[in-house]
């Protein structure tokens, strides 16, 4: 019999594939007869295309087409949209009008025999544009509510703000940030008749499937998207960019399969973004520290086309206790792409803002900031009225504090350092949604005691393949090793979107429940015994069971959310600004770990993102004309190996919550993210006096 | 414009192929050698998930041509294990999750064991640096680093 699984550090089940170079992503696919495509991009910002010369693209060796606005099929675009996509406004339509509404947007297609050939080609494409005034800076952009409105009032927040004893009122800005996954996207399209097999890049076959049948008019059933390996994405292929439909459209005229893969530069424009943020945050409060008022106001960056938000202002209503509360969210359209989720999206960037504020007001009011905290904390969700599922903030800042050695700290700015080091101690905290959402699954148990166990969801890094295999294993009665579990194929039950933190409380819900079918299933045909192995043998042929698995009403009878506890150490270079990030202690109350070794190391992957959000990471935007300057690994910093703290200390707090889903779980892939740049934001502050509401903190922002 | 005939040794074995003279090495490798283990995340040398050994040096074959590597020897990370048995490199990544997406683990794995080859005994700082054109958005890189140390100390005890 086996042991528990769930709760173990098991090494990742795909690992050897990985360290091996046997893993297969989705550009190394093989089709026969593969050509290669390659995209022309707009180099303005607004306008029409006035004209376009393809002619000598067309003649240059290899090229077997050039698609534009003028030759290119119509395409259906039937409405829809998936979780990921924003909810009003209409996604782009490639190659359909001569109509530009940002840089770097298709504008031509060249497909050729050679990946060389097709670039080369398109750099021969001659595109003349009518450019019309664009807006690409958002202090030049005019803000407007949301559809519709998204504005938060309880109490009095205006009155209870001029009332209080003490106040205070910043603007926090955060640039725009690429995700900038290690592998690049990519889309091998392959046309059977009217059906198309996609190899994509992407956190959700089956939304690939659904937008690409929708574009092309044609049934979902007729599309087979495959992706079981994914480089990384942190929310990049949550959406069905426009080169999918391009790798498609380009197929079917070529006759041929066609494989695009972006640039890294491509990766700037062809993918979405976190938007630029500008927040205002008011707060009022006694002497004594208890917050009187909280007026939060958020604008961010959307395009003309799509109305892109996230839950930039949700954590205000409940992070802290306050009973005077305003949030307000507005868009900034512009004339760029749509922006999208960002590893954390909204909290990571909301927190930013309300962390920082509560540093400022500790400052203000000579408190300990986790003192300060621990003085409004809620006694249960204050802005939807429902309890917490389960709510460890107070573990969690004892936890990292003592680990962290918070006591020892001097509140006083500049006062402590390290040579001619200034040293700087600064917390934050944490949360995030802890949701769930329908998904399927199938368990087979086979006679020779092994077993198959499938759905269509991704891993993109966190290790779904092998947690999804400990709690199949477990759940079976299998050694883990005679579990074989399969994803990333629409061939497959559906899954739920790939992000959120949502996978294990989805995916693994349904696998839990197909497996405990199966094996009751096997144990009730198997002639008495308890024992599954024997069961199947006696049996002598496959057992499956499919199980369809949807969330209760749990989440309308209590506020769900992960929270979690962020210190932080840095040492800021005095002469030269530079800020180092010593170490990191973040503290979380997740539910239950299914795999400690690996949820430690997603943690630790946010918090190099966090600092990353911190120090240096930012798409810098030329207001002239939206030219992305810094588009590759050279100019857009992020955090290498000697960025990496040397200590960097994740704590799971003890954490049962029987409401949240069967498994107990919360995920941790984007918490580890939120409150790691105001922690270390409040941390440069202590060390150096100076309090930066803009990120990232580059050097110069500091002398 | 003619290809080009280039004779190499890659991981041991004798390869021949044709490339374009413009074709970098390592869309030889991922294209037309089917040694799609090597991975590409910039194409301009920023990121390191395209390293390999040529003559025994480290370099990112995306700044490499196919038609350099003629009379070459050429190793990449489908020759680091030794059949079944993992490199102690690549078992000490897989203990120590010191992967996660795994698409930048190559090229990791690669330049590890060239630093160890080159500096069995190296500090966490030469690590650190040594790696450093090595990009991981994914694991924070401190399993990495660890990893990397562990299997130095362990080599100097056996
Ligand atoms: S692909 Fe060669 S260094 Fe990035
Ligand atoms: S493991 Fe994903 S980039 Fe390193």
């Amino acid at each position: 019999m086996t042991t528990a699984l769930i709760g173990q550090p098991i090494s990742r089940v795909d690992g050897r594939r990985k360290v091996t170079g046997a893993a297969t992503y989705v550009a190394e696919f093989q089709a026969p007869g593969l050509v290669h495509g390659a995209i022309v991009r707009s180099t303005v910002a607004n306008g029409r295309i006035a004209s376009i010369d393809s002619s000598a693209a067309q003649q240059a060796p290899g090229v077997i087409a050039v698609l534009t606005h003028q030759n290119a099929p119509k395409l259906a675009y039937r409405a829809h949209k998936g979780a990921p996509d924003p909810g009003i406004g209409e996604r782009l339509h490639v190659l359909q009008a001569d109509r530009v509404s940002h840089q770097g947007q298709p504008v031509a297609l060249v497909i050729a025999e050679g990946l060389e050939q097709a670039v080369h080609a398109a750099m021969l494409v001659r595109v003349t544009y009518a450019p019309e005034a664009a807006i690409t800076d958002i202090a030049r952009a005019e803000p407007v509510p949301l559809t519709p409105p998204s504005e938060t009032r309880r109490g009095d927040p205006d009155g209870a703000l001029a009332a209080a004893e003490v106040k205070l009122g910043q603007t926090y800005v955060i640039p725009r940030e690429n995700h900038n996954p290690i592998e690049m996207h990519a889309t091998i399209a392959s046309w059977d008749g009217d059906s198309l097999t996609l190899w994509d890049k992407t956190q959700w076959v089956h939304n690939v499937a659904d937008e690409i049948a929708a574009v092309f008019g044609i049934p979902a059933r007729n599309v087979r998207v495959i992706s079981p390996f994914v480089g990384g994405a942190f929310g990049s292929a949550l959406r069905t960019w426009p080169h999918v439909t391009l790798a498609a459209l380009g197929a079917r005229v070529a006759g041929r399969p066609v494989k695009i893969m972006l640039s890294r530069r491509e990766m700037y424009y062809g993918t979405g973004f976190r938007p630029h943020t500008v927040q205002r945050v008011a707060l009022g409060a006694s002497r004594d520290g208890r917050l009187g008022a909280i007026l939060h106001n958020g604008d961010q960056e959307t395009s003309t086309y799509e109305e892109f938000t996230e839950a930039l202002l949700n954590a205000t209503g409940f992070l802290h206790s306050c009973p005077n509360v305003n949030t307000r969210h507005r868009l900034a359209p512009m004339n760029v792409h749509t922006p999208t989720y960002m590893r954390g999206p909204g909290e990571a960037s909301g927190i930013f803002a309300i962390e920082s504020a509560m540093d400022e007001l500790a400052v203000a009011l000579n408190i300990d900031p986790v003192e300060l905290r621990l003085r409004n904390e809620p006694e249960q969700d204050e802005f939807r009225q429902l309890p917490f599922s389960s709510r460890s903030t107070r573990e969690c800042y004892q936890a990292a504090a003592e680990r962290f050695g918070w006591s020892r700290r001097n509140s006083e700015p500049r006062s402590m350092r390290d040579g001619r080091q200034l040293i700087g101690w600064g917390m934050a905290t944490a949360t995030y949604g802890a949701g769930r959402a329908p998904a399927s699954a199938m368990a087979r148990l086979l006679p020779d005691g092994t077993a198959e166990v499938a759905s269509a969801a991704s891993d993109m890094g966190p290790g779904t393949w092998t947690s999804m295999t400990q709690v199949a294993a477990e759940t079976l009665g299998l050694p883990i090793e005679r579990v074989r579990f399969t994803l990333g194929d629409t061939r497959l039950p559906r899954a739920p979107v790939h992000g959120g933190s949502i996978t294990m409380a989805s995916v693994g819900s349904a696998v839990q429940a197909a497996c405990r079918k199966a094996r009751e299933d096997a144990l009730a045909r198997g002639g008495g015994t308890n024992d599954v192995t024997e069961a199947m043998r006696r049996i002598g042929q496959p057992v499956e069971a499919s199980v369809d698995s949807t969330p209760g009403d749990e989440s309308q009878r209590f506020s769900m959310h992960a929270f979690g506890a962020v210190f932080v150490e840095v040492a800021v270079d005095p002469d030269l600004g530079e800020t180092r990030v010593r170490r990191i202690v973040g503290a979380y109350g997740a539910g239950r770990i299914v795999n400690p070794k690996l949820a430690r190391s997603q943690c630790v992957g946010g918090m190099i993102g966090g600092i990353g959000m911190a120090l240096m990471e930012h798409s810098v935007v030329d207001g002239r004309n939206g030219r992305v300057s810094n588009a590759n690994f050279a100019e857009y910093a992020v955090p290498v190996h000697a960025d990496a703290p040397p200590v960097m200390d994740v704590i799971f707090v003890e954490e049962h919550d029987p409401h949240v889903n069967p498994l107990g779980v919360k995920g941790v892939g984007e918490i580890a993210m939120v409150g790691v740049a105001p922690a270390i934001t409040n941390a440069i502050f202590h060390a150096t006096g100076k309090r930066i509401r803009e990120l990232p903190v580059t050097p110069d922002k500091l002398l | 414009m003619a290809k080009h005939h280039v004779t190499t040794t890659i991981n041991g074995d004798p390869v021949e192929f044709l490339c374009e003279p413009e074709q970098t090495l390592l869309d030889v490798l991922r294209d037309e050698l089917g040694l799609t283990g090597s991975k590409e995340g910039c194409a301009s040398g920023d990121c390191g998930a395209c390293s390999v050994m040529v003559d025994d040096r480290l370099v990112c074959s995306c700044l490499v041509l196919g038609v350099e590597v003629d009379e070459s020897t050429v190793e990449t990370i489908e020759g680091m294990a030794d059949g079944d048995k993992l490199h102690p490199l690549q078992q000490k990544f897989l203990e120590e999750a010191a992967l996660q997406c795994g698409i930048c683990t190559p090229g990791f794995l690669i330049a590890a064991r060239a630093l160890l080859v080159k500096n069995p005994d190296p500090t966490e700082t030469e690590v650190r640096y040594w790696l450093a054109g090595n990009l991981c958005r994914c694991t924070g890189y401190d399993k990495i680093i660890r990893s990397v140390l562990d299997v130095a100390s362990e080599m100097k005890r056996a």
